[in-house]
């Protein structure tokens, strides 16, 4: 089992699709059933990879699979590679932990067509999971689209009004940036071939070793980051998401904001960067400023929405900046602060759309003017809502706190420190946007009568909250078990990534998982 | 002279016209089973149709690995010859298979429409494997002439009376155009084979200075670019596309423009390799003319045959990139390419035959709304064919581009990469389009007339089959057209 245990995790969902297809279409509980009970299994499937402590000594890939898939000559040669290492690899479980809960927050959200709905998210759920774990460049590409048509269908099928737009503009959006890295893809293996290099297919862990020059590097970059910042989304690349979030059903967003823009910092950090480490440079300072941009511009532009859903489509532009930053500071506290943000901001936002899926079943509206006192009618919503919108903020004993606090002290040590100063501004934006919407949906008397008589939160839906509620505490409070198994990981990235290796060396302990003031005091020493 | 007739005869070997032969002998007896019979009963004549084409399949099978030269050198069956043929036996079983219940349903089942696609097929195997000029052209005529019958087949319809006669017309002209290059190319070379050309070239390295030559290799390209449906020479498509019988639509996207394609090729590739730079710089221009201005025209497209009918232009176009890039790659990516296109295009095509109603007057975008909802199974395959001919994965689409694509870098040729990714790009609007049609709109109306009859299914499951294992397990045909091609 363990030998096949990615393929297992991977495909289980799409093996799933296929039972659905034989469940009589009208039959919409047993439907619901079958699926949440086959992305259970497949977080069960996933569990050993969270309990492995592998990750924790080893920075090499695990669990690794190898089948030769297409063969032509010399000439053309595609493996099925999978593997995972502590850079994917909570992701891979932020996948399997969020798509049961996406799942059960649809129960009653969704009429028209259950189960085409449900096989959308199980396909996605395939896509999702090979994307993290291929290492092989053409195999991530095909899971990477493979994402694509599900969610596709998802905003166009069950989403708002305005559905049809959004869904084509994400497809076009994502597909476009998507076909130039396939070109720049197509590059790097001939390069490899014409190069005479070792090579095994697509093979990142071959393509990590090329020589390319500089000049192929830079377009390269663009290439791939192209794509990636599409994905993230990084400002001006943004304008997708909103529409995309605002129109999508509450599970498609849950795991488009949990998920798929992992996607694109994931693939910073797994392929652009590492890949292309002489290109780096000279990127970093624009991206880095298009990062703290995107914080300032996302965290401006949510306190102007009077929808809600909005507000936080926007909130997830600024927090991915953070994520962004961090990555680009090229240090150990960054890239951990990084990685760990995009596991917080699956939690957080994903827990936020959730909170709005909730309201809006309640009164099919997303507007805040519509709401006011909702505290005193749903204390218990009330309660999870402040926690999430705490996390959200980063307030500390939050995950939100360790993620941005290690992101900006990491940007700040490795030669971003302007940028630093600017991006901490976003912190407190966070807290005026994420604090005012709290004040005026939650706060003061009922003042519209559609409110007064609003149920409290089902059991149904506590259940869906609890765990996330539990992430954002373990995040917060003991972020070392996170971390324990990204160090290794993380290290040989940014070694990849051609950081200076002597501050790498120099964090061989893990001091970033006791994140403190004394022990940042400690760090800054290590590095001067 | 004796030894002259002698050698002659020595030459002919039979053997390398096998494959076309017993077609064209078994279209003519079908074509007198077909007067035999009762008018307007056409079934049998289309099953026993589907038999010859398969016993012509195992017969053009033999050639390969085995390449069989005949009449002094103007034919030559090797496997790229077969590979192709058997590109145009698929393609014209698919279009049999689709057209009995579809002839039925527009009032008009004559059985002389089969052995007439038989002779179409025929005719393409005679181009792919002709190493003549004049076997070539030879094969061109008989494909096209019972083409211009096929697509002016509907008498009593005007659009495609339109059709046939424009296709006729146009394509007259462009066989004009191709007689006079090859006239020209004898004039200068002293021959019409491909071999001799090239031999000609080799021996003469300012042959590009020619202008003899010159304006009639350019003629020829003319009369296969026509053929292929390639810009400047694509007017005629969308008019005759949209006014043929659907099944010809699909049958003349995929087997004729395939041999075009082998003629094309063979003559550029064998005949003129010593003029390679400058060919590809003009390949290069054709391609990107050709996938761009379909993709942009089929944009606008309202009626759905006539936008698959441009997406047929840039698919060209696409493959047109193959020979730009004119390595191993590239050209076995060509013949990857034009099966793939086979099942995805036949496919889709075979849908729309299933959905229309008689006169096809609903064959378009208001059309089809809702058709995922009323007709689920449906809507779920042409959804897959049309994200093939997006280039998604796991579809062979995107085998297939993948595959030419890399051909060009491989060659250096990465802008005209990017501009191909870019078509791509424009093309996901005009595809997604008919699957916002069919899943993001509500059902107008509710498809009742829709029956589906097991020969046409049988079609649609076969190219859905060839779409999603080429997809999906493209090794063994990758490795076949690598062994195919030059």
């Amino acid at each position: 089992m363990a030998d096949y245990l990615l393929s297992i995790m991977t495909f289980f969902p799409l093996l799933g699709v296929l039972v659905l297809l034989f469940i009589p279409r009208d039959n919409g509980a047993l439907l619901k059933m079958s699926t949440l009970a086959v992305s259970l299994v497949t977080f069960a499937i996933s569990l050993p990879l969270a309990f492995d402590n592998v990750f924790a000594t080893s920075g090499a890939m695990q669990y690794r699979e190898f089948h030769e898939w297409i063969n032509v000559g010399n000439f053309f040669q595609m493996n099925y590679n999978l593997g995972v290492d502590g850079i994917s690899l909570w992701l891979v479980m932020l996948t399997t932990f969020i798509t049961p809960l996406a799942i059960l927050s649809t129960w009653n959200a969704i009429d028209k067509n259950i189960k085409g709905f449900m096989a959308m998210l199980l396909l996605l759920e395939t896509g999702m999971l090979g994307a993290f774990v291929s290492i092989d460049l053409f195999l991530f590409y095909i899971f990477w689209e493979l994402m694509l048509i599900p969610m596709y269908f998802l905003i166009g099928i069950w989403g708002g009004k305005n559905r049809i737009y959004a869904a084509v503009k994400f497809f076009i959006y994502t597909a476009v940036g998507s076909l130039l890295m396939l070109v720049a893809i197509m590059f790097i293996y001939y390069f490899a071939v014409k190069s005479g290099a070792p090579m095994n297919g697509f093979s990142i862990e071959e393509f990590y070793k090329l020589d390319l020059p500089y000049n192929a590097q830079f377009w390269l970059f663009m290439a791939f980051g192209l794509s990636f910042a599409i994905k993230v989304p990084m400002f001006p690349l943004h304008t997708w998401l909103p529409d995309a979030h605002t129109e999508a059903p509450t599970a498609g967003s849950v795991i488009l904001a949990a998920v798929l823009l992992k996607m694109g910092t994931y693939g910073y950090v797994r392929f652009a960067m590492p890949l292309f480490p002489e290109a780096l440079p000279t990127f970093i300072p624009f991206l880095a400023f298009l990062s703290v941009v995107g914080i300032i511009y996302g965290s401006l532009v949510a306190m102007m929405q009077d929808d809600i859903k909005k507000l936080v489509a926007y909130s997830s532009v600024a927090h991915l900046g953070f994520v962004m930053l961090g990555v680009f500071a090229l240090n150990m506290q960054g890239l951990a602060g990084g990685m760990i943000q995009m596991i917080n901001h699956g939690i957080s936002t994903g827990a936020l759309f959730l909170i709005v899926g909730f309201i809006y079943e309640r009164r099919h509206t997303r507007l805040i003017t519509e709401f006011g006192g909702i505290a005193t009618k749903m204390p218990i919503f009330a309660t999870i809502f402040m926690i999430v919108t705490f996390s959200s903020i980063g307030l500390p004993g939050t995950n939100g706190f360790i993620g941005e606090f290690l992101a900006l002290m990491g940007a700040f040590q490795g030669g971003l420190r302007w940028y630093a100063v600017f991006a901490t501004s976003g912190v407190i934006l966070a807290a005026i946007y994420m604090l005012w919407v709290y004040q005026r949906v939650m706060f003061g008397k009922v003042t519209n009568p559609k409110n007064e008589n609003l149920k409290d939160l089902s059991v149904r839906e506590i259940v869906i909250m609890l765990p996330l509620l539990l992430f954002i505490f373990w995040i917060g409070i003991y972020p070392n078990t996170f971390f324990s198994k990204m160090n290794p990981a993380m290290e040989k990235m940014l070694m990849q990534m051609g950081a200076n290796p002597v501050a790498v060396v120099e964090m061989q302990q893990p001091t970033v998982a006791h994140v403190g003031l004394d022990d940042q005091a400690q760090t800054v020493v290590h590095n001067d | 002279m004796e030894n002259l007739v002698q050698e002659a005869i020595q030459n002919v070997n039979m053997q390398a016209i096998m494959p076309s032969l017993v077609l064209s002998g078994l279209a003519m007896v079908l074509l007198m089973v077909s007067v035999f019979s009762k008018r307007g009963s056409s079934t049998h004549v289309a099953w026993l149709s589907v038999l010859a084409l398969i016993v012509t399949g195992f017969v053009a099978l033999t050639g390969w690995n085995n390449p069989q030269s005949g009449f002094a050198g103007s034919v030559l069956f090797d496997n790229f010859a077969t590979f192709f043929s058997m590109i145009c036996i698929v393609a014209a079983g698919l279009t049999i298979l689709m057209s009995d219940d579809y002839l039925r349903r527009e009032n008009f089942p004559v059985s002389e429409y089969y052995p007439l696609i038989l002779f179409t097929t025929a005719g393409a195997m005679w181009m792919a494997s002709g190493t003549d000029l004049m076997t070539i052209f030879l094969g061109l005529e008989v494909l096209s002439v019972s083409l211009y019958v096929l697509a002016g087949f509907f008498r009593h319809q005007t659009r495609s009376n339109e059709a046939g006669l424009k296709y006729f017309f146009l394509g007259a002209f462009s066989t004009g155009f191709l007689l006079y290059g090859v006239a020209l190319l004898y004039g200068v070379t002293g021959t019409t084979k491909v071999e001799g050309i090239a031999a000609y070239v080799r021996a003469n390295p300012d042959a590009a200075l020619n202008t003899m030559f010159i304006a009639g290799g350019l003629l020829l390209l003319v009369g296969f670019l026509f053929k292929v449906a390639a810009a400047p020479f694509h007017m005629w498509t969308p008019d005759v596309y949209q006014g043929a019988p659907t099944p010809i639509t699909a049958f003349m996207s995929a087997g004729p423009k395939a041999a075009a394609f082998a003629a094309l090729m063979r003559v550029m590739i064998v005949g003129l390799d010593g003029l390679q730079s400058e060919l590809t710089t003009l390949f290069w221009i054709l391609a990107v003319l050709t996938m761009t201005i379909g993709n942009f025209v089929a944009l606008s497209q309202k009626d759905l045959k006539r936008m698959l009918a441009y997406s047929s232009i840039s698919h060209a176009g696409y493959a047109l990139v193959g020979l730009v890039a004119w390595n191993e790659i590239g050209l076995s990516a060509i013949l990857f390419y034009m099966l793939v296109y086979t099942f995805m295009n036949m496919g889709a095509f075979a849908v729309l035959v299933l959905i229309g109603k008689q006169g096809e007057n609903n064959l378009n975008l208001d059309g089809i709304a809702g058709l995922g909802y009323k007709k689920p199974v449906l809507g779920v395959v042409l959804t897959i064919f049309l994200l093939s001919l997006m280039g998604i994965p796991p579809t062979a689409g995107f085998i297939g581009k993948f595959y030419m694509f890399s051909g060009a870098v491989e060659a250096g040729y990465i802008w005209l990469a990017v501009i191909g990714v870019l078509n791509s790009a424009v093309s996901l609007y005009y595809y997604l389009r008919v699957v916002v049609q069919m899943y993001f709109k509500d059902p107008a109306e509710d498809f009742s007339w829709v029956s589906i009859n097991v020969p046409t299914a049988i079609s649609i499951a076969i190219s859905l089959g060839g779409v999603l294992y080429m997809g999906m397990f493209p090794n063994t045909l990758m490795q076949l057209a690598k062994l195919a091609g030059f």
